[in-house]
């Protein structure tokens, strides 16, 4: 792989309570990349994702064992303030949550609680973001009307500008457009194929077909573990492991 | 029915008495329903027709705005209706903060736990406490423990203390009415907790938090057992000028003209008249609530 | 779904097999016609020419639905991959066989009989190969595959033979230049009838391995 090493996983487990949820996992992340997460229920795929912004510190009685490194720094040292590490991966979510305020405050909402003050600097952002979601022209006129009157789709492509408004190195989207029709689906996969020039994104998926067509890496969980991983275009033609093959064509259970 | 045709759709195999006895059941027990609810209504309005027949005549502007005299049995009731406004106003000024900052605490903050169980329990058992006891817990602490004497500030506080379960009862479930997914969408984006608290989770729960606090203000706004020994008196012709003045208060005018006056039978009009201005001030306050969270819906674009 | 997937493949596994079948009966034919120079049996080959066609029309129609609906991935993209490519390599088969049938017609005519070139072992050899390819694929048999591959060398190292022979006879026997030539493009139909056999074989290699073997690439190890 010849790019650079944004994120690495090394030998994570996570436990909620007693249960194992992810069983030593370890998984490059590259800077300019797309990689896909894909999958059954209940894989662990989400899970994952939750702990590369430390969004699992929420679950009680939750235990991470393991490192995680942004830049080759562990995310989980205890000197990491949290807010500074989750403005730094983003998150987009999967159904559309903008807050119940006007387009405007929801892009600038990142931008205020990480203690930006200066006006022209936030309006500059809010249109930056919208413009690099692809949704600037579609909403110009109503900036400042609540965001929830918006599509699914553009309530979608909202919440990622308001993620993209705070900069951050990383993103995660956790099945962005599992609650979207086709066509906004199909918006969002342009964007994110847009957005992988700037960013380093990571994708959880249903979709096996999304995953093939927006990613570039493709690791395939199972029962908590990483199964396999490899170019996408490798792993949907000729995956190494059985296992993969059935669940990729199918063949599951 | 222990053969049945797979074939055949299963509503021809029903035998046609079932058919008409589920109806007649269904319509039976819709009717029992529908007259639960007619109860409700009822009452409500035999109350207000009863009020206003018996009131009406009571209510003109001196009555509204003139203390009383004669031995309460000619003038008006303002020191009544300015007392009960005071201490609704002091009550929601105390509890509102307390209930809301302990529903924050409570759904927000605490995991689960022993205390936090007891917590509840508390908090549950605090609205089980008969009104009557809060007065005398009122009269023990603020009035003579704490040296308020006989006053609004006492009064406001008893009631205050009465109505904080519902406050954070309503609270907690505006509270839980918030998506999660709003709290991890500020979270992700870098928010502290208490950023995530009071930039977005607080004002989409306000319109329910309001509505729930005046509901309950309302409700212990008509009370006379906690404020008979803490802050109302039997007779006040001037308006409290501080907080530790004491006052008349509507309900407890219509406690004393009803049972310990010295006309009893000649102030049935006055008696109604108070009554009807404190349904009237209930209502008003309930309309308030609604009205408000009406306002707070629409900005806050929901 | 994926069941309802794994029925449309063993579907079009048969359709691919009953087109192998009536290829090899063609190729087969034209052998039997070079042997004998039987006019009758060129004739045959050519007329009925048109089932491969359409035969080769339907598969891939069905390949192309498939496609559209399913959206195969892995291995049953790759067996629907070698699926189509298998179709056209067994159409342009028959297209040999009808090119030799031509050949032998004009052979059959011709006031020369002599046998200048036997092409019986190169006849048989191309034969083998395209039966080999086709078992090589119903159970992917990944060494009868490269055997295949192997087998190329020789059939290609015959049709030089055959180039040479001629070429010398050409010169001896200028008069007899048509049926010649006639008879030494027998040996180039033969040698891309073999060629497209060798391509079956990469196809079942493909689907087998995953790995694009062309071009001579897996010969090398």
């Amino acid at each position: 792989m010849d790019a650079d090493l944004k994120m690495s996983v090394k030998q994570l487990n996570f436990f909620y309570d007693k249960f194992k949820a992810l069983e030593n996992i370890s998984l490059d992340f590259y800077a300019g990349h797309v990689t896909a997460l894909i999958g059954p229920s209940g894989c662990g795929k989400s899970t994952f994702l939750r702990c590369l912004n430390r969004m699992n510190d929420l679950i009680p009685k939750s235990r991470v064992e393991g490192k995680i490194l942004l830049d080759n720094e562990d995310i989980y040292d205890c000197a990491v303030n949290v807010a500074t590490l989750r403005s730094r991966i983003g998150m987009v979510f999967q159904k559309p949550n903008p807050f119940p305020k006007t387009i405007f405050e929801n892009v600038a909402y990142g931008l205020r609680v990480n203690g930006i003050k200066d006006k022209t600097l936030i309006a500059d952002r809010v249109t930056e973001s919208l413009n690099q979601a692809a949704l600037w022209d579609e909403v110009k006129d109503r900036i400042y009307d609540s965001a929830l009157e918006l599509s699914g789709g553009q309530q979608q492509r909202l919440c990622i500008a308001r993620a993209l408004a705070i900069k951050p190195e990383v993103i995660l989207m956790d099945e962005p457009a599992s609650a979207l029709d086709p066509i906004a689906t199909q918006k969002i996969e342009e964007l994110i194929h847009q957005l992988k020039k700037m960013f380093t994104i990571i994708i959880v998926t249903h979709n096996m077909q999304q995953a093939a067509r927006v990613s570039d890496i493709t690791a395939f969980f199972y029962m908590g573990k990483l199964i396999e991983t490899d170019k996408t275009d490798t792993l949907f033609t000729r995956p190494k492991l059985k296992q993969t093959e059935d669940y990729i064509t199918g063949r599951f259970g | 029915m222990t053969k049945t045709d797979v074939k055949k759709p299963i509503t021809e195999q029903l035998a046609l008495p079932h058919i008409k006895y589920r109806k007649f059941k269904q319509t039976i027990f819709f009717a029992l329903f529908r007259f639960a609810a007619l109860i409700n209504g009822t009452a409500l309005a035999i109350i207000l027709f009863f009020l206003l027949k018996n009131g009406y005549k009571a209510i003109n502007w001196t009555f509204l705005t003139q203390p009383p005299i004669d031995s309460m049995t000619k003038g008006g009731i303002l020191p009544c209706i300015v007392g009960t406004l005071y201490l609704s106003l002091g009550a929601i000024a105390i509890s509102l903060p307390i209930g809301i900052a302990s529903a924050i605490y409570l759904n927000e903050y605490a995991g689960s736990g022993r205390v936090l169980r007891i917590i509840r329990l508390g908090i549950n058992n605090l609205a089980g406490v008969p009104s009557v006891v809060f007065g005398l817990f009122g009269l023990a602490f603020f009035v003579i423990y704490l040296k308020m004497g006989v006053s609004i500030l006492a009064g406001a506080l008893t009631l205050g203390l009465l109505s904080l379960p519902v406050i954070i009862g309503a609270t907690e479930e505006a509270l839980k009415t918030v998506p999660e997914t709003y709290r991890e969408a500020s979270l992700g984006l870098g928010a502290t907790k208490l950023q995530t608290i009071f930039r977005v989770v607080l004002p989409c729960a306000m319109p329910g938090i309001l509505t729930g606090a005046i509901l309950g203000i309302s409700r212990a706004a008509g009370e006379t057992a906690p404020i008979m020994f803490t802050a109302a008196v039997f007779f006040t012709p001037d308006l409290p000028s501080s907080i530790f003045d004491e006052i008349m208060a509507l309900p407890y005018h219509i406690y004393v003209l009803s049972t310990a006056g010295t006309e009893i039978e000649a102030t049935r009009p006055l008696q109604y008249g108070t009554s009807l201005v404190l349904i009237v001030l209930v209502f008003g306050m309930n309309l308030a609530a609604i009205l408000l969270r009406a306002r707070l819906r629409k900005r806050m674009h929901i | 779904m994926a069941r309802f997937l794994q029925k449309e493949l063993e579907k079009m596994k048969k359709m691919i097999l009953s087109l192998g079948t009536i290829v090899e009966e063609r190729v087969h034919m034209a052998i039997k016609a070079i042997e004998t120079k039987n006019a009758d049996i060129a004739a045959r080959i050519i007329q009925s020419d048109h089932e491969i066609d359409e035969m080769e029309v339907e598969v891939e129609e069905e390949c192309l639905k498939i496609l559209a609906l399913h959206q195969p991935v892995a291995v049953d993209l790759r067996f629907l991959i070698a699926v189509i490519k298998i179709n056209n390599d067994l159409e342009r088969i028959g297209d040999q066989a009808v090119n030799i049938a031509e050949r032998v017609d004009i052979l059959a005519k011709s006031k020369v009989h002599d046998v200048f070139f036997d092409y019986s072992q190169m006849a048989q050899k191309a034969e083998t190969m395209l039966k080999n390819s086709l078992d090589a694929f119903v159970n992917l048999d990944i060494d009868l595959a490269f055997e295949i591959l192997a087998m190329d060398d020789e059939v290609d190292n015959i049709k030089h033979e055959a180039y040479d022979l001629i070429k010398e006879e050409m010169k001896k026997q200028p008069d007899c230049i048509g049926y010649l030539i006639n008879l030494l493009l027998i040996s180039r139909h033969l040698e891309r009838l073999a060629d497209h056999a060798t391509n079956i074989a990469e196809e079942v290699i493909y689907l087998i391995e995953g790995d694009i073997v062309r071009h001579g690439k897996a010969l090398t190890d």
